[in-house]
């Protein structure tokens, strides 16, 4: 027996590198994006981003040559942690997917981290928003891509502080993504010499937000900052109005909102809302000619930024790996795609960190009046532009453990 | 100022006040339940998809026709209940010889496929709907918005004229009699599955009149249903299955108590119906008003 066992340890040893090295994985690049298909976070990531993973693909394949196998598949996480985590393990063990992207939800996003580095695979998030992917839980196998909840306190806190929004009151999401939002955009706010009042921790998903508006309207703070999402920024917001919160003299700070949620809203309500974002579909011509194409394929609607930042990380995975010609080595793969420049028509030239944080500018957008609005998703005015080097947490200050000090 | 708990006794004016708001959806909805399964024994686990779909309506109403939210509150029930009579005539009329389980599995089937298709036809991020009514008044502890003022006024009249009219009206005799002995009615010549399709109609028009009344509130998406519906059958189990006051008594009731877990441990206000359900299901297996059977 003992020498049976060394044969194959002897085989696998002698054949594994060889194969890593010179072939792709069963001879196909297979990409598996995992999102909210059905819940509240389907219309920001959802089939739009399963589109935007196959136009990478397309794109990729016209302007250079590519490997012929190359597969984009789908799954629905709805949102949960447990079957995130079986889909993945799944995917990695049986279905041999090598990259795993955009997931939504951080609770998810943070289980798949974990799967991602056990297997040694890759893990490209583009939706979910937690630090912590490039902080305390940052792996060799994760790049976090489109924008995170340090870089939304960064911008949209520190520019409410400084025109006199100073005293804060929370409304959190119950879980990963609320608490590492809220815990981000304090700590700009009381940098920046403001305070906050209080904050109040709300099931994920609600639906009535009207008691926990009532204990915001009773801090007195002059503002509201919704440490949400999807739904229940949107339903949040509606009530807002309803109640008289900004009559009252308070002023709300959506600090994850999707262009899908103002569409949501209507201009009506959303009016004036200021927020950070990575990606505006109206902001040049080649966003314009891509969310011309999204639009056809997906009812109409604009991709958000987490649709775009889909399709920037794929067309960079595509180019690593076709250099590395392999995709087997997880480790490997996100070391190559760290160590090349990043460019694409969506996101322009751009870097990735060695703690796996993809950089760019990033965008302080304000909702336009009903008024100011040309047309069907005409809804953003760009207020200032965060640069790439000022838009993200400093390398230093995230203690990911792969940061050598 | 004096505190009652660490809390202000304004904030818990206000507070009391909410859940109060928040019952009054509890109870609509729980009434349509209610008076589904307590005359016609069938557990309509539709009631959140129908929900859904009126408030879908009120918004097509608005955006394809320009009928305000005033018409919608008219015709949505009229017309998301005509597709309940359907329904129940397609579907559920077949399933009444079987055990309720299979009503509770074919109408639960139902529901995903109406929110499926909803969401296909409008994504899931939701709809915009103006509020009918905006502003409101300072009562001093608390802002009340006029439109919550009127869903809560509204809903309480909706709820006492339906008690009405099945406990204290001859119509109501009859569905009465008839969930006890069909046979016996039907001899006297009255027509009882004609009755029993009204019923359900009347049931799900009530589901979809609570969804005119949420949609300038609540935002308008397919999933807004399965998120409350679970709630509901808590509020019914814990009222009693098929109870009418009970329904409304328990909805307003644990609205209250949810609003006041808002205050003092927010995290759990999800929770706390369910954790009252299991102690009355131990307790009082038949419900806090219903009567074993």
């Amino acid at each position: 027996m003992p020498t049976a066992k060394a044969l194959i340890i002897f085989t696998a040893l002698a054949f594994t590198p060889l194969a890593a090295h010179a072939q792709y994985s069963d001879g196909v690049i297979k990409i598996g994006v995992m999102n909210d298909q059905s819940g509240t976070y389907a219309d920001l990531s959802g089939q739009g981003s399963v589109w935007a993973a196959r136009k990478a693909v397309e794109d990729f394949c016209k302007a250079s040559t590519c490997h012929d196998k190359i597969e984009v598949i789908f799954a629905d996480h709805q949102n949960k942690p447990d079957v995130g985590s079986n889909i993945v393990r799944q995917w990695y063990d049986v279905d041999k997917v090598d990259v795993v992207v955009d997931v939504p939800t951080s609770s998810v996003a943070l289980a798949v981290n974990n799967i991602a580095k056990e297997k040694n695979k890759v893990f490209l998030v583009s939706g979910a928003a937690a630090s912590d992917l490039t902080g305390k839980a940052c792996t060799p196998n994760t790049i976090h891509w489109t924008y995170d909840t340090w870089a939304l306190a960064n911008g949209t806190g520190q520019a409410i502080v400084r025109t006199g929004g100073d005293s804060w009151f929370f409304l959190t999401a119950d879980y990963a993504f609320g608490h590492a939002l809220e815990r981000d955009t304090e700590a700009v706010v009381v940098k920046n010499g403001g305070k906050v009042l209080g904050k109040v921790r709300h099931p994920f998903p609600a639906q009535d937000f009207s008691s926990f508006l009532l204990q915001a309207q009773a801090s007195k703070a002059k503002i509201i900052g919704l440490a949400n999402a999807g739904a229940d920024t949107t339903n949040a917001i509606k009530q807002a109005a309803e109640f008289g919160i900004v009559q009252g003299g308070q002023n709300l700070a959506g600090l994850l909102v999707f262009i899908t949620d103002v569409h949501a809203l209507g201009l009506k309500t959303a009016q004036g809302l200021i927020f950070t974002e990575a990606w505006y579909w109206d902001a040049n011509e080649n966003n314009r000619a891509f969310a011309k194409e999204f639009g056809a394929a997906n009812k109409g609607n604009m991709p958000t930024m987490v649709q775009a930042g889909v399709y920037s990380a794929v067309m960079h995975y595509l180019k690593a790996v076709h250099e590395l010609k392999s995709d087997a080595d997880g480790a490997a793969v996100v070391k190559k795609m760290k160590s090349m420049p990043t460019d694409d028509k969506l996101f322009g030239k751009g870097s990735i960190r060695e703690d796996g944080r993809k950089i760019h500018d990033m965008y302080l957008f304000e909702v336009k009046k009903p008024e100011e609005s040309k047309g069907a998703w005409d809804y953003y005015k760009i207020r200032a532009t965060i640069p790439a080097a000022e838009a993200f947490r400093p390398i230093d200050q995230g203690e990911c453990p792969l940061v050598k000090k | 100022m004096f505190e009652l708990i660490g809390v202000p006794p304004q904030a818990l004016f206000g507070q009391l006040l909410l859940g109060l708001i928040n019952g009054a959806f509890y109870a609509l909805l729980s009434l349509g339940l209610a008076v589904i399964f307590g005359l016609m024994n069938v557990i309509n686990f539709t009631h959140g998809a129908q929900y859904m779909m009126g408030a879908f309506c009120a918004w097509m109403l608005l955006t394809f026709a320009g009928i305000p939210y005033w018409g919608a509150l008219i015709l949505v029930p009229i017309i998301i209940g005509a597709s309940g009579i359907l329904i129940e005539r397609l579907f559920i009329s077949r399933l009444y010889h079987l055990d309720h389980l299979y009503g509770l599995l074919l109408t639960f089937g139902l529901a995903l496929i109406f929110e499926g298709l909803f969401r296909r036809q409008f994504g899931s991020s939701g709809l915009p709907y103006t509020n009918p009514i905006p502003g409101g008044t300072n009562l001093g502890f608390m802002f009340l918005p006029w439109y919550r003022a009127w869903v809560v006024a509204f809903s309480l009249t909706v709820c006492l004229a339906t008690w009405f009219m099945v406990e204290k009206t001859q119509l109501g005799s009859y569905l009465r009699a008839a969930t006890e002995r069909p046979d016996l009615v039907q001899a006297f010549g009255i027509n009882v599955p004609r009755m029993v399709t009204l019923t359900y109609g009347f049931g799900v028009g009530l589901a979809a009149l609570a969804g005119v009344l949420a949609a300038p509130i609540y935002s308008v998406n397919p999933v807004m249903g399965s998120n409350l519906i679970v709630v509901v059958f808590a509020v019914v189990v814990i009222g009693g299955m098929g109870s009418i006051l009970g329904s409304i008594l328990t909805g307003f009731g644990l609205g209250v108590v949810e609003g006041l877990t808002k205050v003092f441990y927010p995290e759990a206000s999800n929770t706390v119906i369910f954790i009252i359900m299991a102690i009355v299901l131990m307790l009082r297996p038949q419900g806090l008003f219903g009567t074993p059977k």
